[in-house]
């Protein structure tokens, strides 16, 4: 033990000195390829990931809130509604909801120009939602993602806003039934259940929440009129909590009311597309893979790097073996220079990334058609990462100063 | 102090086998300056790498003070060498990144001795050798005279039995290789036993004994 002590100690005297006395240039640039590589590793998978998460984020914010209880399978709507609202209202961890009456229908646009009834109508086919204005802008603040014209007013009646996926100009795909040519102040029918009526656009809402850009809203008032409904009982009911629950608490708290028999509860997570959760799955293996690919290029990095510092110094590791310093000594010598390039650019790594990257993303998300990507860099996965990068370029370090290190002490010294 | 019966070396390359030592045996006793004399290629270095533990004999016995060293594993023999003998090289060998001081406190602290303790003693040496303000100067800084000399307070600063040097002023000028073999007297004057390889008659002057070999054979 106390030979170990003595050559680690001696193989940290001389590699601090290596290191000190090395070229500030080769160190730099050494330590800027393990910097790439620990990028790599943490960012290519963080941001596949992040592609997802953004839109989890977005859907969170956007559509379910924290928990989110839509109508049962078969069922026309969500009963006792007015009582769940109520509980909400009560529960002073919930700090916002909105209830959504939702039906399907169509709008059809330009019909009073149109000239000829062979042509197809201007019409599309779109689920209506009736909200309170108040309490829909309160939850997710929505009228922020109006894109044309304004939001709807709770003291108007008579408006529509369209999301931005109905209208052909907004659509990045065309199916052939958006509608075309509509703006702000056009008026457009509206039909639910046979009945119809005109509406005013009053904006159009852009987003890449499904459930916002392809919905068109109107308000509850409107929507029971339209709808015929004499019911108050909600379609969707989304809410939000504070920091001393989780979702989880939360649904179970809805659930022990009782009222999962009258609603399909659910937390913003298991409310997540199960495709989304699969694309996220495969997104973190190709993130991986790749992360791996670059991992082996580090490696191969250090690998050549010590072994090209090992064999021109063959001369003085064997002078060094030749005065009686261990073998052990020079390999730790060898080891602390690789535990420092590996470090250095792990810690410039995480510098960048949480201090820069991060930051930088969330502001200034990635725009994707699907979603806002973000960089996911969960500290303990960078740990983890950073732990593996560690291994390796210990691994790649030791062999080639092993190699050259069990060489025949005399060659070495007189160079054969 | 040193004794070595029968030695034999050979190297084989192929089928071709070459024998440098042809069945050597000497003895250095304590205390002995000696030189080591011969052409190039007459095996005097490689009789020196035998002595000093750098290399294996293929066949022969050597003892230091009395005990068979032949026989030791790699990791016993770079102990023994550690704790027991002294090297000088023909080109200094110092490790380019240590300064002076550093380059001596190395084997020092191999040997188990503190940080305080290394480099008081390894000041010392430099002192001594008439180098302490060059202390903390690279090799690359010095010239190739003050370079051998750090080169041997590193090989004398942890008090070796036998301070064996290859051909140590075959690089320098006539001056600086006078400072070197003037360090070797002081150092013999103090008992220690040195083994010098030469080629250089002139610096054999003040050696007890001069060993010539001849053709892988010692003829004294």
């Amino acid at each position: 033990m106390s030979q170990f002590r003595t050559s680690f100690k001696v193989g940290v005297f001389l590699g601090y000195r290596q290191l000190k006395r090395a070229s500030r240039w080769t160190t730099g640039l050494i330590v800027f390829i393990m910097t790439l590589t620990f990028l790599n590793l943490v960012v290519v998978s963080g941001i596949l990931i992040g592609l997802i998460v953004g839109g989890n984020i977005a859907n969170r914010n956007q559509y379910t809130g924290d928990v989110i209880l839509t109508t049962p399978y078969g069922k026309n709507d969500i009963q006792q509604s007015q009582n769940i609202i109520s509980t909400l209202q009560a529960n002073p961890h919930i700090t916002s909801y909105s209830e959504r009456f939702i039906d399907g229908g169509t709008i059809e646009a330009n019909y009073k120009t149109r000239t000829d009834f062979n042509d197809l109508a201007n019409t599309t086919s779109t689920q209506i939602t009736g909200i309170d204005v108040n309490h829909e802008e309160q939850f997710s603040d929505i009228s922020k993602y109006v894109t044309e014209g304004n939001f709807l007013d709770p003291t108007e009646s008579g408006y529509i806003v369209l999301g931005s996926n109905l209208l052909e100009r907004y659509a990045s795909f065309d199916t052939g039934t958006l509608l075309k040519g509509v703006y702000p102040g056009d008026t457009v029918k509206v039909t639910v259940n046979g009945a119809t009526q005109e509406f005013i656009v009053k904006g159009i809402l852009k987003s890449k929440v499904g459930q916002v850009s392809l919905r068109a809203f109107i308000t509850e008032n409107d929507f029971q009129r339209l709808a015929g409904r004499s019911s108050l009982d909600a379609n969707e009911i989304s809410l939000r909590h504070d920091a001393t629950l989780t979702d989880d608490q939360a649904k179970q708290q809805l659930v022990a009311s009782g009222f999962d028999s009258v609603a399909k509860i659910q937390t913003a997570t298991e409310a997540i597309p199960d495709f989304l959760n699969q694309i996220k799955l495969a997104f973190g293996v190709l993130g991986n893979m790749i992360s791996a690919i670059g991992i082996v290029v580090a490696s191969i990095t250090i690998f050549i790097v010590i072994f090209i510092n090992a064999i021109t110094r063959r001369k003085f590791i064997g002078i060094l073996k030749g005065i009686g310093v261990s073998p052990l000594a020079i390999q730790i010598s060898y080891l602390l220079q690789s535990l420092f390039y590996a470090i250095s650019g792990s810690i410039i790594g995480t510098v960048i990334i949480y201090g820069f990257l991060v930051p930088l993303l969330n502001k200034h998300p990635i725009n994707f058609p699907f979603s806002d990507g973000i960089l996911v860099a969960d500290p303990m996965g960078t740990f983890v990462r950073f732990l593996i990068l560690l291994v390796v370029t210990l691994i790649a370090g030791f062999i080639p100063a092993r190699m050259i290190v069990k060489q025949n002490t005399l060659d070495s010294i007189l160079g054969r | 102090m040193i004794k070595i019966q029968n030695i034999t070396k050979e190297f084989q390359n192929g089928d071709v086998v070459t024998k440098v030592l042809k069945g050597i045996t000497l003895e250095i006793k304590s205390g002995e300056f000696v030189a080591i004399m011969g052409k190039s290629g007459a095996g005097k270095s490689t009789l020196m790498y035998q002595m000093s533990l750098l290399d294996h004999p293929t066949s022969g016995t050597i003892a230091v003070d009395g005990k068979d060293v032949t026989g030791l594993g790699h990791d016993a023999r770079t102990r023994f060498r550690l704790d027991n003998l002294g090297y000088i090289f023909q080109d200094y060998a110092l490790v380019p990144e240590l300064t002076a001081i550093e380059n001596v406190i190395v084997p020092l602290l191999m040997q188990g001795k503190s940080d305080d303790e290394a480099e008081r003693i390894a000041k010392a040496a430099l002192e001594k050798i008439g180098l302490g303000h060059r202390e903390n100067n690279l090799p690359s800084q010095m010239s190739g005279g003050e370079q051998q000399r750090v080169s041997i307070a590193r090989a004398v600063a942890h008090h070796p039995k036998i301070l064996f040097a290859d051909e140590p002023t075959a690089n320098l000028d006539s001056e600086s290789s006078q400072a070197v073999i003037d360090v070797f007297r002081e150092l013999h004057k103090e008992g220690q036993t040195i083994v010098m390889v030469t080629h250089e008659a002139e610096y054999t002057a003040h050696c007890d004994r001069v060993i010539h070999v001849v053709d892988g054979q010692v003829i004294e």
